[in-house]
């Protein structure tokens, strides 16, 4: 197999006094769908969250295609990343978040305009066409001159999801996209994914409660609790086969 | 009795005074407000000084020490009797606008910020391309207000002898006791419809603020 795109080496993370993470080994292949499922306050938005930036680990390292995301050299020693090799190091990672965070102030065609343009440099001609046919795929072609306040939450969403793959990112991460939808929302969002899981060679990493979904489209499936891996495998190993006790109550939850 | 034009002769110092010192507050506002934000505790705490400062003591005392005190003190004339009353009145509201202007760029909700970082903008580009914008539209209502109090506030400059609208009603009062009803009242007249404009404008930012920012 080739070289993992993303490898976590022993990270942990503490909030003060609060160990959130305690040990975290996992390693992510390109193209590769990970399913990250777990109790609530398991620490499965801090996984991802330390892959975007926005959180850093205590202790730990994260390489990102053979790059150390939270260190850089400096005349020979290791120092903590400046916001310099951080910018280099995360180009290839894209977020989707609970709450959309689309930015109010302009269109749907300019949320997923302004990075490609201004992060990227790229030509706005090129950019502009390729959003709109994102936007198109994503079902909002008649929207693209809307404002969010103007959209329903599964319209954000979808619109959220088209601004991160506009960037063209190599790793996806959605960090529970339909929670905060109302319920019959919820499908056109998982349609979506579904279709950039089928039609996309990115890899994604979906924390999610949608367990059939998750487990229907994911070649990988984490079980995270307490901090720790607790499980990981193929959906069908982890949820079929599995011994853990903690695991099999927490997915006799979602069984009516 | 000609006290309409008497007092109209007034109109061009209250609002050239208005104008510029609003311009200078509200370039104080964005400098100490940004400042205020600085990574630099040096920059920060200077900030504060001025702010506190200005927020404090009372807009007359500063005209007067502006006035009177400073070229006493340190042998400067800082400039006429009008660059005297835009920089006092400029300083004194550009204090109060800088927290308004903190206070906005703070209000930004986080996810804001954290999903431009997930498109890879730089600290920079964050602020300039969506946090700013947003704070900007949260801020239009307050400014149209302190605008309006700036307005008010001009009136002070006829005390180091400018020629605004309420040093012409003083003139026509002291010569003419009997008219005091009707100058007073031409003069609120002149500064309330001096405000109309600045009024709508402060509801215009009320409904733009409204719906251009994500607030926490
Ligand atoms: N910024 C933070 N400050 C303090 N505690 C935090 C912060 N973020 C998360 N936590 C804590 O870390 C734990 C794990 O959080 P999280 O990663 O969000 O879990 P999950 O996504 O699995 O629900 C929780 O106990 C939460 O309260
Ligand atoms: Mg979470």
């Amino acid at each position: 197999m080739t070289e993992p795109i993303v490898q976590y080496r022993d990270v942990y993370k503490s909030f003060g006094d609060v160990k959130v993470l305690k040990g975290i080994n996992l390693d992510i292949h390109a193209g590769e769908k990970v399913a990250v499922i777990g109790p609530s306050g398991s620490g499965k938005t801090t996984i991802i969250r330390m892959l975007m930036t926005l959180e850093e680990p205590t202790s730990g390292d994260i390489i990102v295609s053979g790059e150390n995301l939270w260190k850089m050299e400096k005349n020979g020693k290791e120092v903590r990343a400046n916001e310099k090799h951080l910018r280099k190091v995360r180009g290839d990672i894209g977020m989707v978040f609970q709450h959309f965070n689309l930015f109010p102030h302009m269109t749907i065609l300019e949320n997923c305009m302004t990075a490609p343009i201004h992060v990227k440099k790229e030509d706005k001609h090129e950019v502009r066409e390729r959003a709109i046919q994102m936007l198109e795929r994503v079902g909002l072609g008649d929207k693209i001159d809307n404002y969010p306040s103007q959209l329903s939450g599964g319209q954000k969403q979808r619109v959220a999801m088209a601004r991160a793959v506009v960037m063209r990112p190599k790793i996806m991460l959605f960090d529970e996209v339909t929670s905060a939808l109302d319920p019959e929302l919820v499908g056109e969002v998982l349609e979506v994914i579904r279709d950039l899981a089928q039609h996309e060679d990115m890899a994604m990493v979906l924390v999610t409660h949608e367990m059939d979904f998750a487990l229907d489209i994911a070649d990988k499936v984490l079980f995270l609790d307490e901090g720790v891996i607790a499980e990981q495998g193929s959906a069908r190993d982890v949820i079929e086969h599995s011994q853990n006790e903690r695991l099999q109550s927490f997915l006799s939850r979602f069984r009516a | 009795m000609e006290v309409i034009p008497q007092v109209a002769k007034g109109l061009q110092v209250t609002i050239t005074v208005l104008l510029a010192s609003a311009l200078l507050a509200y370039l104080l506002a964005f400098v100490a407000g940004l400042s205020k934000l600085s990574n630099n505790v040096l920059i920060r705490k200077a900030t504060g000084v001025y702010v506190e400062i200005f927020r404090g003591t009372s807009l007359i005392v500063q005209l007067f020490w502006l006035y009177y005190a400073i070229p006493m003190l340190f042998g400067i004339q800082l400039g006429t009797n009008w660059w005297i009353g835009v920089i006092a009145i400029g300083l004194n509201y550009g204090a109060y606008l800088s927290e308004v202007v903190r206070s906005s760029i703070v209000a930004v909700d986080k996810g804001q910020s954290e999903a431009a970082t997930a498109l890879n903008m730089s600290s920079f580009q964050r602020m300039r391309l969506i946090i700013f914008p947003q704070a900007v539209r949260m801020m239009l209502p307050e400014f149209g207000n302190y605008t309006i109090l700036i307005l008010k506030s001009t009136s002070l400059v006829s005390l180091i002898g400018l020629h605004d609208v309420l040093y012409y009603g003083d003139i026509i009062r002291s010569t003419n006791a009997s008219a005091t009803p009707i100058v007073y009242g031409v003069i609120l007249v002149f500064y309330f419809i001096l405000a109309l404009p600045l009024i709508w404008m402060t509801r215009k930012g009320e409904a733009i603020a409204k719906k251009g920012a994500a607030s926490s």
